[in-house]
């Protein structure tokens, strides 16, 4: 209930604004009224989802919510769908059924401010071999409004590339590739971040920071959905879905 | 002096640090970008282009008379198969780093988006083809008054190949054979454009009218401008999700 | 799910696969006696009794195959990209196997309607094939069936596969008549004034009457074809439900 106070006090504070504004009691009703409905909502909501690849159910009746200020570790072995779920849940996949609501809206009614709250981190880190960090960064950041650009070079000096700014990325390692991608994380406003195993090749250093990264995010009332075979050292926000158990008891 | 200047320069950078493209200037200019830095994949149609139309003489006939009477079909039929081999590469690698992904799951209308890597592609391929097309008509004997009727149809009609080809594309852009599949699906499109080109071409060496023939290749064009970004945007969709 | 409550019931019926599997069992007979009844009717009138061409003699009988088999091509073409569109739309199951199974007999058709114009080229022209408008637009129809057909194949995931095959007939049918304008102005310019296998001014009742036979027998036997396919796939892909491993053991 506490992380919940600043942003409570936020909505108000915008209600308000607006019933100034507007000088219309009515309008202000109707937005304190449509902003209580957001709030009570979960971030995220997952409905009976069903989704079966090659002829194996992967999951089936999965339901969970996600809140805001939350991190949420999906689990479970090699095969078990937790990519296929991230990739459901973006929106990239649309092979399955099932309802997922984002803020009490069904995702593809809202499918354009979803997006714009949405950071997806894949298994491919989404980086030109031939452009430069700096490239990459600013093309994603035409393709999204959220990221800041002008902590660009603070960005690239958090994930260890000050200094290879004009390097192509194909003279870079794997590990540094996917810390150019992982450079959006400082750079972005989104509140929800989805992350497919974003410590892959990275060291043990970077993890950390990244750990921290994550539980500040959080704490400032982001969301988190990872998958990752590390022990998470984050405290007590985390969240941990086994899809294993929940197919084993299903 | 050229201190000031340099200065002057690093502050306009300064500034530009935080400027941020559009959606469609952003994706035309990184599309751009990524050719100029691999110059091979530029060049590589073109030569392609240059072959097919030495084909012909080798293998049928260099005569003359023979060759200008081909010449429009066979220039159209090159610049259809070079637009055709350079189209697999549209999307391939950025379905292969994932930079598809991220385009796919940005807020920004994906049909901006689509317009502007196809325009990107067109200028890149079809733009070059259609200014090589008269060294072309040199060799195949192509008579001049012809010339103009070429390079306008081309023109006009190299912008739909690379909009319907976008749209095989996107839709093979999964598969691991999509080279071979993508000419299967596209071709039987393309034939209307080979139909009005090569008309255009014929009407321009006899003399007669060419407007009619232009407008129709520029009717496609704006069809499948409306249309093509709609049907690539969705099959890019159905593609990253498989 | 929730823009299906305007649809009309039977519409939504047909969304599932058992209900459209028992309703084309019961359709199936009545179809299959229509189509051998009309098709044997047809095949005698046109044979024996329809009186011979004053200028092709017998030949022109081929008329009674290859013109139900051109209509029965493009018609099978429209059906296929409509049922995509429905399973694109609305994500219907039984729309996308109904676009699958239209693709291969709509392909046979079109080779048979190609075959019988080459018959009828031999004694009318003197060659097996003439770039006739009607022939040639037939025969990129043909190369239009291959295409849906190949990347039917070519995608592993049935759902994919049935999703991107609909985009691409969709575009196929936007650019049908575009090709067929095209084709028609492109034979004018080339080939002025030949025989056309079906433009005749005015043909005689005795003529057109088992052609029209022909042609809804046709019809009938496509919607034999049709079922039996879409019976197949409907079994084949629910094998694993409950009401066809009855069906089977039963």
């Amino acid at each position: 209930m506490t992380q919940l106070c600043p942003t409570t006090t936020y909505f108000v504070y915008n209600a308000l604004l607006s019933a100034v504004f507007a000088k219309n009691i009515g309008r202000f009703a109707a937005s304190v009224a449509f902003e209580v409905v957001l709030l009570s909502a979960p971030r995220l909501k997952i409905e009976n989802l069903f989704c079966e690849r090659d002829e194996r159910i992967l999951f089936d009746q999965l339901c969970f919510d996600v809140e805001a200020g939350e991190v949420v570790q999906i689990e479970g072995q090699n095969g078990s769908g937790k990519t296929t779920l991230l990739r459901i849940l973006s929106g990239l996949s649309r092979n399955f059924e099932g309802e997922i609501y984002w803020q009490g809206e069904p995702v593809q009614e809202c499918a354009e401010s979803f997006r714009e709250s949405l950071l997806y981190f894949g298994h491919q880190p989404g980086v030109k071999a031939v452009l430069t960090p700096e490239e990459n960064l600013r093309w994603y950041a035409s393709m999204h409004p959220t990221i800041d650009l002008s902590k660009l070079d603070y960005a690239l000096a958090r994930v260890g590339l000050t200094g290879y700014e004009d390097a192509p990325c194909h003279t870079l390692s794997a590990g540094q590739n996917r810390r150019v991608s992982l450079a959006r994380l400082y750079l972005s406003s989104a509140p929800l971040w989805i992350l497919d195993e974003p410590f892959t090749a990275i060291d043990k250093r970077g993890v950390a920071e990244k750990e921290a990264l994550i539980e500040e995010h959080a704490a400032q009332g982001g969301t988190v959905i990872l998958t990752t075979h590390h022990e998470l050292a984050i405290g007590d926000r985390i969240r941990r879905i086994n899809l294993d158990q929940l197919m084993g008891t299903s | 002096m050229s201190n000031i200047v340099t200065k002057q320069a690093e502050q306009k950078l300064q500034s530009g640090a935080v400027k941020v493209d559009g959606p469609f200037w952003g994706a035309l200019k990184r599309d751009l970008l990524l050719s100029y830095r691999r110059k091979s994949d530029l060049v590589n149609p073109l030569i392609f282009f240059l072959m097919v139309a030495t084909l012909f003489p080798l293998g049928v006939s260099p005569e003359p008379q023979f060759l200008a009477d081909v010449a429009p079909g066979v220039v159209w039929v090159a610049a259809l198969l070079a637009t055709l081999l350079s189209m697999d590469s549209l999307f391939r690698s950025d379905f292969e780093d994932g930079t598809l992904e991220q385009l796919l799951l940005s807020p920004q209308p994906l049909f901006m988006v689509v317009l502007a890597k196809v325009l990107a592609h067109w200028m890149l391929t079809g733009l070059p083809l259609t200014l090589l097309a008269p060294l072309l008509g040199v060799m195949l004997f192509l008579p001049g008054e012809g010339m103009f009727g070429l390079v306008l149809s081309l023109l006009l009609g190299t912008p739909t190949l690379s909009l319907v080809g976008a749209i095989g594309a996107a839709l093979t852009v999964g598969l691991r054979k999509g080279g071979v599949l993508i000419s299967l699906l596209v071709l039987p499109l393309y034939i209307p454009v080979l139909i009005f080109g090569t008309a255009s071409i014929q009407a321009a060496i006899t003399g007669l009218p060419l407007g009619g023939y232009l407008a129709l290749l520029g009717a496609m064009l704006a069809l499948g401008l409306v249309m093509a970004p709609l049907a690539i945007s969705a099959a890019l969709r159905i593609s990253v999700s498989g | 799910m929730a823009d299906k409550k305007w649809m009309p019931r039977w519409f939504y019926q047909l969304a599932s696969p058992r209900w459209c599997y028992d309703i084309t069992g019961k359709l199936l007979p009545i179809f299959a006696v229509a189509a051998v009844l009309l098709l044997v009717t047809g095949t005698v009138w046109a044979l024996m009794f329809a009186p011979a061409d004053y200028q092709q003699g017998n030949s022109f009988r081929i008329i009674y195959i290859h013109v139900p088999s051109a209509i029965l091509a493009q018609s099978c073409y429209m059906m296929m990209a409509v049922a995509g569109a429905i399973g694109l739309i609305w994500k219907m199951k039984v729309a996308d196997m109904v676009a699958k199974s239209c693709a291969p007999i709509g392909a046979t058709i079109a080779i048979l309607a190609l075959a019988t114009g080459a018959i009828w080229g031999k004694p009318t022209w003197g060659s097996w094939w003439v770039w006739d408008a009607r022939l040639t637009s037939m025969l990129i129809l043909l190369f239009l069936y291959f295409g849906v057909m190949a990347l039917n194949s070519a995608i592993e995931s049935e759902q994919t596969a049935a999703q991107a095959t609909a985009v691409l007939a969709l575009v196929g049918l936007v650019n049908i008549p575009i090709i067929k304008y095209s084709v028609d102005w492109w034979n004018t310019l080339h080939q002025p004034a030949t025989f056309t296998l079906t433009e005749k001014p005015a043909m005689p009742p005795e003529m057109w009457i088992p052609l029209l036979v022909m042609v809804i027998g046709f019809y009938c036997f496509f919607a034999v074809a049709m079922m039996l396919r879409l019976r197949n796939e409907i079994v084949r892909r629910e094998r694993r439900s409950s009401w066809v491993r009855e069906l089977i053991s039963g």
